[in-house]
């Protein structure tokens, strides 16, 4: 449980906001060629790492507007916060 | 095993005051090469190993543990064992586990107080009854006992939940499992690390796993804060940090990592004899032998690895705790505590060889792996020495992911573990 900067609605309770998982992975631009292995790693397959974290936000009980998080899931600090189609701020 | 336990050796140590225990397992530095190496010594690592020397006759083996024995999710969970599960797969998996269980205390030598004290899953709403009838049927049909209760008989079986029709959620019948319940789970541990140790294997703790070295495609031996150790075989039972491990041959896992919270209360006089689930509103409940009531909380939404958990998920159960139970309004809770769950998309556990010899994973287990530890550790043992999937286990290799073949137990069983 944690505080996060909504960029659209300044800071809120963590509970307000549901966590959509890992960012910038890239949506197949050609579906119907990729073969199961491809399909599987953009479906199921994640990093979940243990340390600095990409990931997708959405305010749910807000503004309900996505944006990105740069996030320390051993700890749970929050590095920074970026609007979608930003580039990450830190890498 | 030098020293046997039984009333005879308790008897003969009563007259030296229990000071002349033998340590129940051994705490070796561990050798340049092994047979086999398990990483993670939990429950299931250590059944694992148990399993290899005890059945497949692998007694090189260590089990490198990062802390202490059964100081991970083994000695973080609410105890509950049950097999009451939806799909063929995975009664097929669960109930295996519940038969070992059934004589595991005479198997180890050990007394891991496995209380068949019946596990009740309540329904609250239409869709519940439904869902939890049909799943009544098809446990019936794999051989499982489970039977429909309906709301008068849930009162009479667990007289303190509150059965009133005005209540938020009303109680409207559950199932029973009566040869579920719960086991002490730090003994469940300390039975397979000593019957492991005594059959010849190294637990080495204390020893954190740095790196896994590869030739080609196949493993050679992993890096430790003690040192660089020869295998060709590893079995890696790491729970929560599983997705670290697989992360270091550049393996990704279909698993994301959460805290799961529980919490006990102050120890009280016997109020709840059996343990009672409600899923929808996500709220569990047992009586420790120490008189502590045990409860279950669900699981932050976001991945993390640190181990508390947030406040309003323990809040959020305790209101619906209060609510089914309002005898317990005046508890004072004692401790809450988090522990990190790997969860897979299906909420199925992987029990699974993977492309690179020699490496084996036995990992998202999420929720509920406590349950499966006896029989968790007996497949992924003949899975690690046989280099193929028991049957029992074939369904939850790796591969489910790219087949599509998902055991889907996500919202089809009891789901709250």
């Amino acid at each position: 449980m944690f505080l996060i900067n909504c960029p659209y609605c300044g800071q809120r309770d963590q509970s307000e906001f549901s966590a959509g998982g890992e960012a910038h992975i890239v949506r197949p631009k050609q579906p119907t060629e990729l073969s199961d292995d491809q399909w599987a790693e953009y479906l199921f397959m994640r990093k979940n790492i243990k340390g600095v974290q990409f990931e997708r936000w959405n305010h749910t009980h807000g503004c309900r507007k996505w944006f990105n998080m740069v996030r320390d899931t051993s700890n749970d600090k929050i590095h920074a916060i970026y609007k979608m189609g930003e580039k990450p701020p830190i890498k | 095993m030098k020293n046997k336990y039984s009333i005879f050796s308790l008897i003969k140590n009563a007259f030296s005051y229990h000071e002349n225990w033998q340590r129940a397992w051994r705490d070796p530095e561990p050798k340049k090469e092994y047979d086999a190496i398990i990483i993670g010594g939990g429950g299931h690592g250590l059944a694992t190993a148990f399993y290899l020397a005890k059945k497949h006759n692998i007694t090189n083996i260590a089990v490198i543990e990062k802390g202490w024995i059964g100081g991970g999710n083994t000695g973080r969970n609410t105890t509950i064992i049950r097999s009451n599960y939806l799909w063929d797969a995975s009664a097929g998996l669960y109930d295996h586990a519940l038969k070992i269980w059934e004589g595991l205390s005479q198997e180890l030598n050990y007394n891991i107080m496995f209380s068949q004290r019946g596990v009740m899953n309540l329904a609250h709403n239409l869709q519940d009854v439904r869902d939890l009838k049909r799943r009544t049927h098809a446990n019936r049909l794999n051989g499982i006992d489970a039977v429909w209760l309906n709301t008068e008989e849930v009162k009479e079986f667990c007289p303190i939940i509150n059965t009133s029709p005005y209540i938020r959620y009303p109680v409207l019948g559950g199932t029973l499992q009566r040869r579920a319940g719960t086991a002490r789970h730090d003994a469940v541990a300390w039975g397979y690390a000593r019957g492991a140790s005594a059959m010849g294997v190294d637990i080495i703790q204390n020893c954190e796993v740095k790196g896994i070295k590869k030739n080609g495609d196949r493993v050679e031996g992993i890096e430790t804060t003690k040192g660089f150790i020869k295998t060709k075989k590893i079995g890696v039972v790491a729970a929560g940090h599983s997705s670290v491990i697989a992360n270091m041959v550049d393996l990704k896992l279909p698993l994301e990592s959460k805290p799961l919270q529980a919490l006990v209360s102050e120890p009280v006089k016997p109020i709840i004899d059996t343990v009672v689930m409600s899923n929808a509103v996500h709220a569990y409940v047992s009586q420790s032998d120490k008189g502590e009531l045990v409860i279950g909380a669900g699981t932050d939404a976001y991945v993390s690895y640190t181990q508390r958990g947030s406040h309003d998920v323990v809040e959020g159960t305790l209101k619906a705790i209060l609510e089914l139970y309002p005898i317990f309004s005046r508890m004072k809770m004692l401790r809450q505590w988090g522990g990190i769950v790997d969860i897979c998309p299906d909420a199925s556990p992987i029990i699974s060889k993977t492309h690179i010899k020699g490496l084996y994973f036995n990992c998202g287990w999420g929720t509920g792996g406590f349950k499966a530890t006896p029989g968790s550790g007996d497949l992924f043992a003949h899975t690690i020495a046989n280099d193929e999937p028991h049957k029992l286990n074939a369904d939850f290799n790796i591969n489910r992911f790219v087949s599509g073949d998902l055991v889907d137990e996500h919202g089809a069983a009891a789901v709250a573990h």
